[in-house]
């Protein structure tokens, strides 16, 4: 695993949070949009509106095979995010993991005595025994990440769960991706 | 398991013939079910037996044996015209033809010494001949066994082949949400009887298999969250981890002696397949490249291994020596392949492949060719072999809506020629089937 420097990560960690912003406040624009013109729609239609406002998302959810979203997502602590997300049939990390994972690591550095368990994941297609393979591929990218950003290797114990363990039993795409996951647990 | 469940088998030699005019050939496909007549079991009541229903009960075992091959058809007993009575003496086999029954299966039993004595005959009511014979002694309790000896008897003077009726299945009894789902081990007679839950449900199990030797399985398990390869001895429900690896082992199978397990090792997001001997203890590595290496399986005669590979970039099969040397792919066809078996008779390899989005059970040569896919569906994998080499199982999902509901998972058994494909009844969902070789003691 490359080391990233450690102003470049800043920086990129910043834009994205920038974006992520941006992306919010037009979700809340948009949805006030909607709310007014279905405000303005005739009567009969009047009782269909109520669901033009629901929680569908209106960006995408999965970008080039990997969840983007955060409805699975939980923190480790402010601003940490506890997993990462693969693409099928992969274990490698984009931009998003290694922030995400940057962010882990940095909150390792500042609280030395936390260990953690990182879970490897697979979604439900493809036979189980090479899950069970694959989400040791996907636990241990996320602790080779840690341990290159400076996380000693004793702290991070792995384990692989591959399809067994789902957090959304839905079988379709976005659901899959948000089953592709390496998670980090605090053992201690 | 009950204790010792055979004490004699005689072979009973009443005006044999070499040659019968009734056989099936079960290579072909969709063959015209061969119509023969079971009857109840003769008893003269002479002594009291606790059963009283024993002797319809070894005809259905036998009938329900028979039917499931796809091969028999089995004349329902109201259009039987000779009563049991003069049967027992000898069969009217004008009587059976007019039925159009072309085999006829009778037999009596008894109790002698506390001990269930069980004498059956084959028929061919064409050439008005018995054609196989066979009695067979056990403790009464055992009725079932005896039940599937003579089904396999039987099936093997008509087929030619091997019977696989006196067997078990292995598999994996599933309950609950995805999200939340319980496993347990669970192990029953091939016709679904005698079920048994093996583990509590309270650790996650997966993928057993059972030794061909002894009365023991190999399976995965992740007891105090570490996964592990383990013993289960089927006799005593004593559980034992396999060796003490610094990692993650699974798929474990046993070789064909039953004295070693292969299987894999993920070490630091690399798994390996190796092969430990359970008497010495001794591990020895066999594959070592940086690509997923598992569902290994041993040729029937312990020379070569089949094993799923991605080092070329996709799940594929290959073949190595049991030593690892000549590790070579096999596959040849578009999609993705994985968990090879090797047939009992060591002439093909079973398979799940995956291709535009369908899953598909097959089977090819050991050298990749003449690959032939037995049945399709939206997900199914890990074909098991019956123990003559002739009917996988396997297991199959179903897809979830939305909202996670509509998720099952079952157990389904389909001929090599393709036909006769059915559903396991077991008592809920079941997945990782595993089918063992003839009891035989």
């Amino acid at each position: 695993m490359n080391k990233v420097p450690q102003g470049l990560t800043t920086i990129y960690g910043s834009n994205v949070m920038i974006f992520k912003s941006f992306l919010r406040y037009s979700i809340i624009l948009i949805s006030a949009l909607i709310i007014a013109a279905c405000a303005t729609v005739p009567d009969e239609t009047v009782s269909s509106s109520s669901s033009s406002s629901s929680s569908t998302s209106s960006g995408p959810q999965v970008v080039d095979g990997v969840y983007v979203g955060s409805e699975t997502v939980e923190m480790l602590a402010v601003d940490v995010p506890d997993r990462v997300f693969f693409a099928y049939d992969s274990f490698a990390l984009n931009s998003n993991a290694q922030d995400t994972l940057s962010k882990q690591a940095a909150w390792l550095k500042a609280n030395g005595s936390v260990t953690i368990a990182i879970e490897g994941h697979a979604d439900e297609r493809g036979t189980r025994e090479y899950n069970l393979a694959l989400g040791d591929r996907r636990a241990n990218a996320a602790k080779d990440y840690l341990m290159s950003q400076g996380i000693s290797a004793n702290r991070i114990t792995t384990i692989s769960f591959g399809k067994e363990k789902p957090v959304v039993n839905a079988s379709n795409d976005k659901a899959w991706a948000q089953n592709r996951r390496s998670v980090t647990v605090r053992t201690n | 398991m009950k204790n010792i469940l055979l004490f004699l088998i005689f072979l009973i030699p009443f005006s044999f013939n070499s040659y019968a005019t009734i056989e099936i050939d079960i290579t072909e496909g969709n063959r015209e079910p061969l119509p023969i007549a079971i009857t109840n079991f003769f008893h003269d009541g002479s002594e009291k037996i606790t059963n009283t229903d024993l002797p319809s009960k070894i005809r259905d075992v036998i009938q329900n044996d028979l039917e499931s091959t796809g091969l028999f058809n089995s004349i329902d007993e109201k259009a039987f015209i000779q009563e049991n009575k003069s049967l027992h003496l000898k069969p009217r086999f004008a009587d059976w033809r007019l039925i159009n029954s072309q085999g006829l299966v009778t037999g009596d039993l008894k109790i002698e010494d506390e001990r269930l004595k069980v004498e059956f005959r084959l028929w061919d009511t064409l050439a008005e001949k018995e054609i196989e014979g066979l009695v067979l002694i056990t403790t009464p309790d055992n009725w079932r066994r005896i039940s599937h000896m003579i089904a396999d008897k039987i099936y093997e003077r008509l087929t030619g082949e091997e019977g696989y009726f006196d067997t078990r299945i292995v598999y994996v009894a599933e309950e609950g949400p995805k999200n939340n789902r319980v496993k347990k081990l669970a192990i029953m007679d091939q016709d679904g009887a005698n079920h048994k839950f093996l583990t509590s449900g309270k650790e996650l199990v997966l993928t057993p298999r059972f030794n061909p030797v002894r009365q023991e399985i190999t399976y995965l398990s992740y007891f105090k969250n570490l996964p592990r390869v383990y013993l289960l001895n089927i006799q005593t429900g004593i559980q034992q981890v396999v060796g003490d690896s610094p990692g993650m082992t699974f798929a474990p199978r046993f070789a064909p002696d039953g004295n070693k397990i292969i299987m894999s090792l993920a070490r630091e997001g690399n798994s390996d397949i190796y092969v430990m001997n359970l008497n010495s203890r001794v591990v020895e590595r066999l594959t070592d490249s940086p690509a997923i290496d598992t569902s290994p399986s041993y040729s029937p005669d312990g020379k070569k291994i089949t094993f799923n590979s991605d080092r070329g970039g996709s799940q594929q099969i290959y073949v190595m020596d049991s030593n690892g040397r000549n590790q070579k792919r096999i596959s040849k066809g578009s999609g993705n392949y994985a968990t090879p078996v090797w047939s009992p008779r060591g002439d093909l390899i079973a398979f799940t492949k995956n291709f535009q989005g369908q899953y598909f059970i097959g089977v090819m040569r050991t050298d990749g060719t003449g690959e032939r896919l037995l049945t399709e569906n939206w997900y199914q994998e890990a074909p098991s072999w019956s123990s003559n080499g002739r009917v996988l199982i396997f297991y199959r999902e179903t897809k979830a809506d939305s909202s996670g509901k509509g998720h099952s998972a079952s157990i389904w058994s389909i001929d090599l020629t393709g036909f006769n494909e059915r559903k396991l009844v077991t008592p809920g969902d079941a997945s990782d089937p595993s089918w063992s070789k003839l009891i035989q003691n």
